[in-house]
């Protein structure tokens, strides 16, 4: 390795005292070491983040398709030849295509965005930064978890390709249809790139999340004791433990699948006759396949999530000039919601014909999810109460981020309850209620971190009035978009549906599918304004000129404005209190860092 | 050509915007940052209470427009106690839906920050927490004790004069079975299938076979006031019996027979009555995702009179009879076509 800095465990000074020569070795490092094959937590952090903007662009434009599709069922786009050729010949889409879009858009969103694209961006950058670490525990483990995750993206994008089209049975990808090539177009060749390329994200998932738990347990500065981390950090390394312990088991899922649709098992098929012909396959079950599927399925969601609490939770401290309320019942809570999350996983599965019994169970584990969520957002609002609230448009997405989890944890209670789940389940209330809480809630947790780390990324700002627009455009479109479907929800208008117009009973929706398909677009135009926001401001942003430009207490704001692989020039800085000092520090500022010695007579949070 | 056109004017519209945006960031700076920001921020917290007005007025808006395009009163007499209970949670997360979310928008006005305002240090208390810990699971805990209720009851057994139909999903329509004078559902095995002549795969060693009645255009007859048990099953890959009119719902899985009971309250003509809807129908919709045509997968509930029903049941004849007296099934069939062209 070209790199001669790695640093061994904590509060460790450069090996071989060559702090001074820091900045002159790293204008050596071949470019090839320093960009693309990163070890700096910080170039694998900004890896992730734009490959994930490329497939969250990728992603929406495909739910502008299918959006025109639903909104306009009837007319006829050529543009859309253009793009999606024969399957869209005449400019209207083809079912297989259009669920194949459907697919793609979930997967897509849910795995490469939320997961690889947020904790990537976020856990790699502010784990070393905030614990006060020179690097990860395995800068190269770290590495490879990118690289592998670039060879996953590699595979799904070649299956766009394939003459087959790629997988079309849903996100969830539930056997025997994604079993059995003869039962859908998708379950050909496109749906064995997607094996394997969610295959490849399980590793870079676990690589990765290894990582971070090791981190933060270990790498710690002198003085940062658990407690003292900001709760982002708490929120990331539950975020791992979440990973780490159940992407294994939708690996195993996956590899049985593997094995039905290639080798002649029967894990998930018995007693199929499809194609004309009987199958020889007797004796498995589809229901398990949904079990080690929701066995992530469901942490997969506080995966998505926690790093937007963690990161909200900061931001709203931050630009409150208010410690964060109830410290300590914001970790409980997160501790809380980790285990339930393993526990709840079959309330997807209400109506499976899964033993009612087992379903009262997971009902009541299930609104138990209520309790520790509504302690996090009572105390989110009690965080604003009486502050000195500062609107920067991370501020504004992080509120934006609890008013959304608001709405979208409630629905929540209505398909957490197995007797209105059997109503509700996989109508466009459930489409609503997972978009609102785990779509556009997460997303604004992962733009408040943007707009507000941006300037420890690249050392400049993003250009505010357009981080406006892009908040009240998005926060209100979301609504536009997102409230009324409840309404077809509660209907029983299904999802995944091509065209509702030979249904007597949801034909009538469809003036109110076109308004949302024309909202969902301008929604979408919004969001390329805030790439473009993004990419130029990397190059024409107003430069950073204060190394703490928001007046945190974190250690990241100690480092250089351009930190060099190492992040400390000298030694790492020691911690003396807890992040969220944010009161009179005798000099005129309303933040003390956490760098600063308690003074005499001050008493420990 | 006109591809390129359209993409080079967005762009082109975005830097134009961009631009705009960061001269205003420049003249931020000249006016003096400390005034321009104190001004944003005062238009930011103005900006946000019209949101929330403007959220408010919508959803006032939203619920005229489609409370008519909701579905109409429960047709099952276990939608009953599903409706209430979705009003009920309805109204518990209403409440705390315009609580919270009225809290953080005025918070938002009240506490933006001024030259004047330091924020006040309040970092915990103990009080606060215990009650937001304790007060939500009261909430949760009455409404599980409805939810578990009405769980039990839509999952039990049903009761003994419970109407038996077997009813059968395969890409991309659905299959009905009745169990014909003898009331019992014979056996049947999926290596028995075809297409032509066995479409669901009746063992015709049992003899509770011979009289059973195959409908395979999906319309599922029932007795109103009758409680009837779906026997749910699936050729292929799995489909979802869906009939929002009854509030219920229920997946049929290859391999596995599932069931759900309910009691049926009106008949279809009562109910055209009902919404002054000259052609509603209790439709069949497919829920789980099943292939390129599970849009189209459609079957309809006709709910009869007892008399109704014994005239139409008259009238059909045993499905042994029919394939095994070739030309009299070919008229027999004609309804079928209906729901194939629908693909």
């Amino acid at each position: 390795m070209s790199q001669e800095i790695i640093i061994e465990g904590p509060n460790v000074e450069f090996s071989q005292g060559e702090a001074a020569h820091h900045d002159h070795e790293h204008h050596e490092q071949h470019f090839i070491w320093k960009y693309i094959f990163s070890q700096d937590h910080k170039i694998i952090s900004k890896q992730f983040l734009i490959t994930g903007m490329i497939w969250a662009i990728i992603g929406a434009l495909f739910s502008v398709f299918f959006r025109l599709q639903l909104g306009f069922p009837d007319s006829t786009f050529p543009i859309m030849e253009k793009f999606l050729g024969e399957w869209a010949k005449g400019g209207k889409l083809s079912p297989e295509f259009y669920y194949a879009l459907v697919t793609m858009h979930g997967t897509i969103l849910v795995f490469f965005v939320l997961t690889a694209g947020l904790s990537g961006t976020f856990s790699n950058l502010l784990i070393p930064l905030q614990v006060g670490a020179r690097d990860m525990a395995s800068p190269f483990m770290n590495m490879l978890s990118y690289w592998f995750f670039f060879a996953a993206s590699i595979f799904m994008f070649v299956s766009l390709f394939v003459q087959t089209g790629p997988a079309s049975g849903g996100w969830t990808t539930y056997p025997p249809l994604s079993a059995l090539k003869e039962a859908s177009l998708g379950s050909g060749v496109g749906m064995d790139l997607w094996l394997v390329s969610m295959s490849l994200f399980v590793v870079s998932s676990l690589l990765g999340g290894l990582n971070y738990i090791s981190t933060v347990l270990n790498m710690r500065t002198k003085g940062m004791t658990m407690t003292r981390m900001p709760l982002t950090i708490w929120a990331f390394f539950f975020t791992a433990v979440l990973g780490v312990l159940s992407f294994p088991v939708l690996f195993s899922g996956l590899v049985l699948l593997i094995f039905d649709r290639n080798f002649g098992t029967s894990f998930y098929l018995s007693e199929i006759f499809i194609n004309g012909k009987a199958l020889p396959h007797i004796g498995g079950s589809a229901i398990l396949y949904q079990h080690l599927f929701w066995f992530l399925g469901h942490p997969e969601v506080y995966i998505i999530m926690l790093p937007g609490m963690g990161m909200a939770s900061e931001v709203l401290a931050t630009n409150s000039r208010k410690p964060i309320f109830g410290y300590f019942a914001m970790i409980i809570s997160l501790v809380g919601i980790t285990l339930l999350a393993f526990l709840v996983w079959a309330h997807h599965m209400f109506v499976t014909g899964m033993s009612p019994f087992l379903g009262s169970i997971f009902v009541l584990l299930t609104l138990l999810i209520a309790v520790p969520s509504a302690v996090k957002v009572f105390n989110w609002l009690t965080t604003m109460w009486k502050g000195n609230l500062r609107f920067t448009p991370a501020m504004l997405f992080a509120m934006g981020f609890v008013s959304m989890f608001i709405s979208g944890g409630l629905t929540g209670i209505f398909l957490g309850n197995s007797a209105l789940d059997i109503h509700l389940h996989d109508t466009y209330f459930v489409v609503a209620h997972f978009h609102i809480v785990m779509g556009v809630s997460a997303f604004f947790g992962m733009f408040a971190g943007i707009y507000h780390w941006f300037p420890k990324l690249y050392g400049r700002f993003m250009n505010n009035t357009l981080g406006y627009i892009h908040f009240f455009v998005t926060f209100a479109g979301a609504y536009l978009i997102f409230w009324p479907m409840h309404y077809e929800g509660i209907a029983g208008m299904p999802r995944r549906y091509y065209d509702y117009s030979a249904w007597e009973s949801f034909k009538q929706f469809q003036s109110l599918n076109g308004f949302i398909s024309i909202v969902a677009i301008i929604v979408f135009f919004t969001q390329l304004l805030f790439v473009f926001n993004f990419f130029v401001s990397i190059f024409k942003g107003r430069k950073m000129t204060n190394k703490n430009p928001w007046g945190s207490t974190t250690l990241e704001w100690t480092t250089p404005i351009h930190p060099g692989h190492g992040n400390w020039p000298g030694e790492i800085p020691e911690v003396h209190r807890w992040p969220y000092d944010f009161k009179d520090d005798g000099h005129g500022n309303d933040f003390i860092p956490q760098t600063l010695p308690l003074r005499e007579g001050e008493e420990a949070h | 050509m006109s591809a390129f056109i359209t993409v080079a004017l967005i762009v082109l519209v975005f830097i134009i915007i961009y631009q705009i945006a960061r001269a205003s960031e420049y003249a931020t700076i000249i006016r003096g940052e400390e005034k321009v920001k104190a001004n944003t921020n005062r238009t930011i917290a103005i900006l946000l209470v019209i949101s929330f007005i403007l959220g408010l007025y919508g959803i006032w808006e939203c619920h005229k427009y489609l409370v008519d395009k909701l579905l109409p009163v429960s047709a099952s007499v276990q939608g009953d106690n599903y409706d209430f209970m979705f009003n009920a949670t309805l109204v518990v997360t209403g409440i705390v839906f315009l609580a919270t979310q009225f809290v953080l928008f005025y918070f938002a006005f009240r506490y933006q920050s001024t030259e004047k305002r330091t924020a006040f240090f309040f970092a915990h208390s103990n009080k606060l927490e215990i009650l937001w810990t304790t007060v939500p699971p009261i909430a949760m805990a009455s409404l599980v004790a409805i939810g578990l209720r009405n769980w039990m009851a839509v999952t039990s057994e049903p009761p003994a004069n419970t109407q038996k139909i077997e009813i059968v999903g395969k890409q991309f329509n659905w299959i009905v079975r009745y169990p014909g004078k003898d009331g019992e559902i014979g056996k049947r095995d999926f290596r028995k299938i075809d297409d032509a002549t066995n479409i669901l795969g009746l063992d015709w060693t049992d003899k509770h076979n011979m009289d059973d009645v195959i409908v395979p255009n999906g319309e599922l007859h029932l007795v109103v006031n009758k409680p009837v048990q779906l026997l749910i099953g699936s050729r292929d890959v799995i489909h979802d019996v869906g009939l929002p009119h009854f509030r219920m719902k229920m997946d049929a899985v290859p391999g596995i027979v599932t069931t759900m009971w309910f009691t049926p309250k009106f008949t279809t003509d009562e109910m055209k009555k009902k919404t002054g809807n000259d052609n509603f129908v209790y439709e069949i919709s497919c829920d789980q995702m099943c292939g390129k045509g599970h849009y189209s997968m459609r079957g309809t509930v006709i709910v009869q009179t007892q008399e109704d029903y014994d005239k139409w049941m008259a009238s059909q004849q045993p499905y042994y009879a029919q394939v095994n007296a070739a030309p009299a099934a070919s008229t027999k069939t004609d309804s079928t076509k209906a729901t194939v062209t629908m693909r």
